[in-house]
C-alpha cells in the first residue's frame, strides 16, 4: 500500500480545526458548532463516499492513516463515524443528514455508553437487527455525567420515526464501529508514544535523563511495540471492508483494546505524578483510550465471538484459519 | 513510529509455492506425534530436509545461478508457514537456509557462493552458527575465540556453546576475534567457516531439561582453516552478524513455535464440547494475536524485500512474537487446570509440558527479550 496524498492536508486541517485548548472546551461542555463547519467545508466528511454519490470514492483501506490522524488530533466530535454512515447511507441511495452521525447497536431498544453521543445529531442504528437511521433528539440522550466527556447512552422509543432502512448484515454497524475504534485507538496512541518518548528524554533525575534508564527503556520498548501492534491490527481491520467482515473486525479490536491498559499503564508510569495532572495533556490521550478501548466491544468481547468462529471453523491450523480470516 | 512497517500482503508467485510445501508437510507429519511435532523448529530429520531441498523449495531466495529459486523473501515466509503450521521437522537445514545462505550471498567470495550456495539449495549441507561462549552471551562482543593468521590461513582456538544442531552439522560460521583484544569491542571480529569434522574440533552434546540434546558445546583446539575461510572482510564480523541478525528476528517462526500446541488444545475442545464461554474467548485471543502478528510479520519481510536491514523492526516482531509464544503454555495449562475432571490425552499433555519446559528459550535465542528492547528503545530515539 502506497503512502496516502491525502494525509498531510488533512493533518494540516485538524491541526488548525482541533487543536488541545479546542478538545478541552468541547469534552468540557463546549460547542463543537465551528469545529464541525470546518470539517463539513473541507469535504474531508464524504471521503468514503462512492464518486458516483458525489464523495471522494477513497475506500476505508486506503482511509486508514487519517482515521488514525483523528485519533492522534484527539477530534472531540464522531467524524470517522459519520464518514462511514454517509458512504454506507450513499450506496443505499439515501442522502446523509448534516451533522455528526453515531453509529450504534441497540440490542434491547438502548445502547451501552457511546463517547460524544452528546453532540450527535443522528444515529446508524441496529435497532432489533435492522440498520435505521435516526434523529437524537434531547430526550433519548442519557448522559454519563462523566468529568470531561460527553459520553451518553441513547434510549430509544418503541416506534422511532426511522429516515432511512439499510440492508445490512447482523452485528456489521458494531464491527465497522470497533474497526474505526481500532484505527482511532493506534492513532492516539502513537501521540502518546511521542509525548512519553519526549518527556523522558527531558525529565532529569539522578543528574541524567530518565530515558536512559535502561528500565525505564525497555518500559518504553514495550509501549512502542504495542502502539505499532495497534496501528497493524487497525489497518487490518480497515482493509476488511466497509462494512468489514465481523471476523476481521474482532482480530482488529480485539488487539487494539487490548494494548489500551498496557500503553496507557506506561505513558503514566514514566510521567510520574504530572501525567494525572489535569493541566498537562497526557491525560487527555489516556483518558480516550480508555474509552475508546470499552467503545464497541472490548479485548473480551471480541475474543468471544472470535472464539466461537475459529471453534466452528473447518480450518485444518489456527495458521489456516487465521489465513481465512485475514484481509490480506 | 515505525512508519516503514505497512500492511503488506504476499506475491502471488511466492504464494504459489503454498500447495507443494503443504504437501511435503503432510507427509512427513503423517506419523509424528504432536510432541515431535512442536518441537516445530527444532525437530531434525536430515531426510526431509534433503527432500525439501530436491523439490526445490531451499534456498528459495537465492539466485538461480546458485542453485537457488530466485524468489524473494516471500518464499521463504510461504514455506516456512507452512511447514511451522504442521510441525515439520525443519532443524536440519533450517539456520543453513535462513542464515547461512543470505550470509554467504551477500559477504562470501564467488568461490564460496560457488562451492555452498547450492549444496544448501540441495539440502545437501547443513549448517550452524557460533556466536554465544561460555563468557559471551548478551555481551556478543566479548568473545574470546580467536582466529591468528598462519602462512597457510588460520588457526582456530577457543569454545561456543548452546550451539543449535551443531551435532548434525557439517559446518558452523563462528563469530571470532581475529585482531586486537577484548578492549576492543566489536572491532577485531570476524567470521569463518568451520567444518565440525576438521581435525582439533570436538562437538559435545548438551541435554536440556525436556531430556533432548538439542545444543552442544564445540571446543577449537588448534584447529587449521585454509585463506578461503574467512567471510567477508576481515574485522567486518560484527556489522555482518548484524545484517545476518534481522534475517533471524522477523521470520514467522517467531510467532509459530506453539501453533501445534494451540491445534492440540482445540481438538481437545471439541472432542469434550467445549466450544463456548472461556475456552472461546482464549482461542480468540489467540486467533486475534496470531493474526495480527502474522502482518506485522510479514511488513519486516517486505521491508527485507525492498532490500533493507530491518534490524530494530525485526527486533521489534520478535520480542511480540515470543511474548505471545509464551503465553501460550501458560494460558492453554490454565484452560485444562480449570477443568480438573476431563480427561486428557497423553500426547496433548505431554505436547503442554514440553511447550512449558521450553518456552523460556524462544526469548533468548537469537538475542535476549532485554536486549531487543533495548535496541527498540534506541531507535526510539532514548538519548
Amino acid at each position: 500500500m502506497e503512502d496516502f496524498d491525502l494525509l498531510p492536508s488533512f493533518e494540516r486541517l485538524l491541526e488548525d480545526a482541533s487543536p488541545l485548548e479546542l478538545v478541552r472546551a468541547i469534552e468540557a461542555g463546549g460547542s463543537a458548532a465551528a469545529l464541525w463547519a470546518k470539517l463539513e467545508e473541507s469535504g474531508f466528511l464524504d471521503l468514503l463516499v462512492p464518486e458516483a454519490a458525489g464523495g471522494a470514492g477513497i475506500t476505508l483501506a486506503d482511509a486508514a492513516p487519517l482515521i488514525e490522524a483523528l485519533g492522534a488530533w484527539l477530534v472531540p466530535t464522531p467524524v470517522a463515524q459519520t464518514m462511514a454512515a454517509r458512504a454506507l447511507l450513499a450506496e443505499a441511495g439515501f442522502e446523509a443528514p448534516p451533522g455528526p452521525i453515531l453509529l450504534a447497536t441497540a440490542a434491547a431498544g438502548r445502547t451501552g455508553p457511546l463517547p460524544f453521543a452528546e453532540l450527535a445529531d443522528h444515529a446508524l442504528v441496529e435497532l432489533a437487527g435492522q440498520a435505521v437511521l435516526i434523529r437524537i433528539s434531547a430526550d433519548m440522550r442519557h448522559p454519563a455525567g462523566l468529568h470531561a466527556s460527553r459520553t451518553a447512552a441513547l434510549v430509544f422509543p418503541e416506534a422511532p420515526e426511522i429516515l432511512a432502512k439499510l440492508a445490512l448484515p447482523p452485528g456489521a454497524l458494531r464491527a465497522l464501529g470497533a474497526v474505526l475504534r481500532a484505527a482511532e485507538i493506534a492513532g492516539i496512541a502513537g501521540k502518546a508514544l511521542d509525548i512519553t518518548i519526549a518527556y523522558a528524554n527531558e525529565r532529569m533525575q539522578f543528574g541524567k535523563p530518565i530515558g536512559k534508564q535502561q528500565a525505564v527503556q525497555q518500559q518504553l520498548a514495550v509501549m512502542a511495540e504495542q502502539a505499532v501492534l495497534a496501528r497493524m491490527a487497525g489497518r487490518l481491520g480497515c482493509a476488511a471492508g466497509l462494512p468489514p467482515g465481523q471476523d476481521a473486525a474482532a482480530a482488529a479490536k480485539q488487539v487494539a483494546s487490548a494494548a489500551v491498559p498496557v500503553i496507557a499503564g506506561i505513558a503514566h508510569a514514566v510521567h510520574g505524578a504530572i501525567g494525572i495532572s489535569e493541566e498537562y495533556k497526557l491525560q487527555l490521550y489516556t483518558r480516550r483510550l480508555h474509552e475508546w478501548r470499552l467503545a464497541d466491544g472490548t479485548e473480551g468481547y471480541w475474543a468471544g465471538l472470535l472464539g466461537t468462529s475459529r471453534l466452528a471453523s473447518p480450518a485444518a491450523t489456527s495458521i489456516d484459519f487465521v489465513r481465512s480470516i485475514s484481509p490480506v | 513510529m515505525f512508519d516503514t512497517l505497512k500492511l503488506s500482503s504476499i506475491p502471488p508467485a511466492d504464494e504459489a509455492l503454498r500447495p507443494l510445501v503443504r504437501e511435503f508437510a503432510a507427509q512427513a507429519c503423517k506419523f509424528r506425534p504432536a510432541e515431535q511435532r512442536v518441537r516445530s523448529w527444532i525437530g531434525y530429520d536430515a531426510d526431509f530436509s534433503r527432500a525439501l531441498g530436491q523439490a526445490g523449495l531451499l534456498g528459495l531466495s537465492l539466485p538461480k545461478e546458485y542453485g537457488g529459486g530466485g524468489y524473494g523473501p516471500f518464499a521463504r515466509f510461504v514455506v516456512v508457514e507452512e511447514l511451522l503450521a504442521v510441525g515439520a521437522p525443519v532443524a536440519a537445514h533450517w539456520i543453513a537456509d535462513r542464515q547461512s545462505a543470505p550470509l554467504l550471498l551477500n559477504y562470501g567470495t564467488e568461490a564460496q557462493r560457488q562451492f555452498f550456495l547450492p549444496k544448501i539449495a540441495k539440502g545437501e549441507l547443513f549448517f550452524c552458527i557460533g556466536m554465544s561462549e561460555p563468557g559471551s552471551g548478551s555481551d556478543l562482543a566479548s568473545v574470546r575465540s580467536r582466529a591468528e593468521r598462519t602462512a597457510t590461513g588460520w588457526r582456530l582456538n577457543g569454545q561456543k556453546i548452546w550451539t543449535t544442531t551443531a551435532l548434525d552439522a557439517d559446518y558452523m560460521i563462528a563469530l571470532v576475534r581475529s585482531s586486537g583484544t577484548m578492549a576492543d569491542r566489536q572491532a577485531g571480529l570476524s567470521q569463518f567457516l568451520v567444518p565440525l569434522r576438521a581435525p582439533g574440533v570436538t562437538v559435545r552434546p548438551i541435554i536440556d531439561l525436556t531430556g533432548t540434546a538439542e545444543f552442544a558445546e564445540i571446543f577449537f583446539d588448534n584447529v587449521e582453516l585454509g585463506e578461503d575461510a574467512l567471510v567477508g572482510t576481515e574485522g567486518g564480523g560484527w556489522h555482518q552478524v548484524t545484517a545476518e541478525l534481522a534475517f533471524e528476528r522477523s521470520g514467522p517462526e517467531r510467532i509459530y513455535s506453539a501453533v501445534v500446541l494451540i491445534d492440540e488444545w482445540v481438538a481437545h475442545l471439541r472432542a469434550h464440547g467445549r466450544l463456548q464461554g472461556a475456552a472461546a474467548t482464549l482461542a480468540g485471543q489467540f486467533s486475534a494475536q496470531l493474526m495480527v502478528l502474522r502482518s506485522l510479520s510479514m511488513a519486516v519481510t517486505a521491508r527485507l524485500a525492498a532490500g533493507e536491514s530491518p534490524v530494530i523492526e525485526a527486533s521489534l516482531s520478535k520480542d511480540l512474537g515470543t511474548s505471545f509464544e509464551q503465553s501460550v503454555p501458560a494460558l492453554i495449562a490454565d484452560d485444562l487446570g480449570s477443568h480438573p475432571d476431563e480427561a486428557v490425552d497423553a500426547d496433548f499433555y505431554r505436547t503442554l509440558q514440553f511447550v512449558s519446559r521450553i518456552a523460556p528459550s524462544y526469548s533468548l535465542r537469537g538475542g535476549t527479550r532485554e536486549i531487543l528492547r533495548g535496541i527498540i528503545a534506541r531507535g526510539l530515539g532514548l538519548r
